[in-house]
């Protein structure tokens, strides 16, 4: 009970986390058919942003501005970068956003050295929130929650309620229409992409100091969002919020189920003689690879995803 | 690659003379290449060289096998390295069980065939869907694999790997593979069969509805083909020539760790077929020896050399999607209708800004990484070409700055003149194509 309770608290964190990363794939995605291999990279940048500005002036202040110079970023990456590369087609388009991947991880290094960065959660924010039963609950979590709900509304209010997020959405389905309509369509990209990018950027300020920051982190976890939109949906951004939370929670509890078949096994009062591998993998071991076997599992039974709309 | 220019070449020296020329002329080309090939240990015997040579060919039949996928069949996979990983790991516990049972020469054909095996199981997965989809997944499964490889540490050898002895045995007269010379002989026969054996399949009905499938999927459905079927049997071949190679990677280091099956594995392939150019045959080869040479030769002078790599491979994106192939074909192009001194001074005009671009970013790096690295250098201090920089000092950085910004603004400059000349002279290219017709 404790143990589940917790998990799926600690789930729904991590699971809200993936989808401020997957939400800004999945739009570039849907709009501009891209699939950005640097967003994780962009995380990563946003965790680095704010570490330095957090050093130099205060957390608070770095919540905001990382966001935003991230934004920055973004939009220039595709102002001077993927727009030319776009020409190419596809293929260089997508490689570009590879390459800048691993540009990103070399310059980080480059700055930042290659060991971990002292960034921590404010003194403000440590302490614990509650107590459930023996195992408290951290003051930063709740935080973290509260950021990515509060995000979550934002976003959905600024895309279905504002006058900016209509033209977004009919740049998204009707790039050319609304071109027509006299809507600077390339200019709706840039900001699209530069929004992406600023909502990686404040995930990477809220997850580098609940978890690492380190130039390893945009390799750990980016794959991962991939198989958030590819389990989601293409370019469903309910698919990526329900995938995002699935795959959150779904992890959370594997690392903590410590137990493997043979445990099963012993549990139930059989008594093997031998004991092949397979039988003592744990659940916890199992855990990192839980994602991909997932994507998998969807491609064969469901290809286009929990919550897509096409086949693609 | 524009096609007027490909067609001047054509037209300007009649279809039947170049033909025969052409032909000819490959052969000898390759006739030489295999020449200096088989001459190369009489030269420069060193151990350091001959494994240069030896990494060169492993990373030609990869790199080609990749390009069977991207260039070929258009499917851009970024989890390459599952196939050829597996193969080396494949092999490697062949040569563990059979004790000298099969000789080491056929030995890459079992990393081949465990390649293969897994490639008709995740080929299967993959290849229901092209396009962005396939290098989603394509980098999943290669995640999945990755991962797995420290969860099954009876196959993969944890962190330490696996490693065996190539030398069995005696061998057929005192061949055993033991001395390093004879493993490259026996690499660079792998590689001019797998060259041979990849070129001979572009020949193929197979290798032409690849292409086919590549251009437009849509029609070939209409033709009667199965566009996924013809996918998943290019992904399953590409497999095997990526399991030979690490097949032969097994045997020339005699130990396999779970590096091989890394997303850095696949990263570089990728850079190999794509810097070479993915829309030629020959390109990946370029790219493999090219990029190979650069790896040892950069990294040996400097500890930042990924970031050169990733800067490298951006521009390359950014300013020739064709790759070195593509430049070279143009430029022989040009050439062959005597109209490259139209190029050459803007070329000239273009190489001072280049140099100090170039210059310019190279000391920013250096300085950055003598910087972050000072406590363990126990100096920011470094020179380069003789040019005393010091990472703690504002005035390096500046000089640094100020060449990086003289550079990109007469670049800027230069960089009209260049392209004016390019127009200038495809535009003559074109002319003659109409006057001599088709």
């Amino acid at each position: 009970m404790e143990f589940g309770l917790i998990s799926l608290l600690n789930g729904v964190t991590y699971g809200l986390l993936l989808f401020m990363l997957s939400s800004g794939l999945t739009l570039i995605f849907s709009m501009m058919g891209i699939l950005n291999f640097a967003h994780a990279s962009f995380y990563m940048l946003g965790a680095y942003f704010a570490y330095q500005i957090s050093a130099l002036i205060g957390f608070w202040p770095a919540l905001f501005l990382a966001p935003l110079l991230m934004g920055v970023v973004g939009a220039l990456v595709e102002r001077y970068g993927l727009r030319k590369a776009h020409k190419f087609g596809p293929v260089p388009e997508l490689l570009f956003t590879f390459g800048l991947s691993f540009l990103v991880v070399e310059i980080v290094q480059l700055i930042w050295g290659k060991a971990v960065v002292d960034y921590r959660v404010p003194p403000s924010l440590s302490g614990t929130l509650f107590t459930l039963f023996s195992t408290s609950f951290p003051v930063y979590k709740g935080f973290m929650m509260m950021v990515s709900v509060g995000m979550l509304v934002a976003l959905y209010v600024l895309l279905t309620r504002t006058r900016i997020g209509l033209i977004i959405q009919a740049a998204l389905s009707r790039p050319d229409m609304a071109q027509a309509l006299g809507h600077n369509v390339p200019r709706i990209f840039t900001l699209v992409f530069g929004g992406g990018a600023a909502l990686a950027g404040l995930a990477g300020v809220i997850g580098g100091n609940a978890f690492v920051t380190e130039p390893g982190m945009a390799a750990s976890v980016g794959p991962i969002v991939f198989v958030v939109v590819v389990v989601g949906g293409l370019g469903s951004l309910g698919g990526a919020f329900v995938a995002s939370l699935l795959i959150g929670i779904l992890q959370t509890f594997m690392v903590g189920f410590d137990y493997s078949l043979l445990d099963l096994a012993r549990s139930l009062g059989i008594h093997l003689q031998s004991s092949p591998a397979l039988m003592r993998l744990s659940v916890t071991q199992l855990a990192p690879i839980m994602p991909y076997a997932l994507m998998v599992a969807i491609l064969i039974f469901r290809p286009r995803g929990l919550m897509g709309a096409r086949e693609s | 690659m524009s096609a007027p220019s490909r067609m001047a070449g054509r037209t300007l020296l009649g279809p039947i003379v170049r033909g025969v020329s052409q032909a000819w002329a490959g052969w000898v080309a390759w006739a030489a290449v295999i020449v200096v090939v088989v001459a190369a240990p009489l030269f420069i015997n060193k151990s350091f060289f001959l494994s240069l040579l030896c990494r060169i060919g492993l990373m030609t039949i990869f790199a080609l096998s990749y390009n069977m996928l991207l260039g070929q069949t258009g499917l851009l996979s970024f989890g390459h390295a599952v196939y050829y990983g597996l193969g080396a790991f494949a092999t490697m516990h062949v040569l563990n069980a059979v004790h000298g049972g099969i000789p080491i020469t056929l030995l890459p054909l079992a990393g081949g065939a465990g390649a293969l095996l897994f490639g008709v199981v995740f080929g299967y997965v993959t290849t229901r869907k092209a396009g962005t989809t396939f290098a989603m997944i394509s980098l999943g499964l290669g995640e999945m694999v990755a991962s797995s490889s420290l969860m099954f540490p009876h196959f993969f050898g944890g962190e330490g790997g696996i490693s065996g002895n190539r030398v069995t045995g005696k061998g057929w007269f005192g061949i055993n593979f033991g001395t390093q010379l004879q493993m490259y002989y026996l690499i660079a026969a792998w590689t001019a069969v797998c060259i041979a054996a990849t070129w001979s399949l572009t020949q193929t009905p197979l290798g032409r509805m690849a292409n086919a499938v590549r251009d437009n999927p849509e029609r070939v459905e209409f033709v009667g083909y199965s566009p996924q079927w013809i996918r998943y049997l290019m992904v399953v071949l590409s497999g095997f020539f990526a399991g030979i190679a690490g097949g032969l990677t097994a045997l020339q280091y005699e130990i396999v760790t779970a590096e091989v099956l890394s997303d850095y594995t696949s990263g570089i392939v990728i850079l190999m077929a794509f810097v070479g150019g993915v829309g030629s045959f020959s390109g990946p080869i370029i790219g493999a020896v090219l990029i190979t040479i650069l790896q040892v030769a950069v990294a040996s002078v400097t500890p930042a050399w990924p970031f050169y790599f990733g800067l490298f491979f951006l521009i390359m994106v950014l300013y020739a999607p064709g790759g070195i192939a593509s430049i070279v074909a143009e430029h022989r192009a040009v050439w062959r209708a005597h109209l490259l001194s139209r190029l050459l001074p803007s070329y000239l005009l273009a190489a001072l800004p280049v140099t100090l671009l170039v210059a310019g970013i190279i000391a920013m790096v250096e300085m950055a990484y003598a910087t972050v690295n000072a406590v363990e250098r126990g100096t920011a201090e470094l020179h380069i070409l003789g040019v005393p920089l010091d990472g703690a000092a504002a005035l390096s950085w500046v000089e640094a700055a100020a060449s990086i910004a003289a550079g990109l603004f007469l670049l800027s400059l230069a960089g009209k003149k260049v392209s004016q000349g390019w127009q200038d002279v495809s535009a003559v290219l074109r002319a003659v194509a109409v006057e001599t017709g088709p």
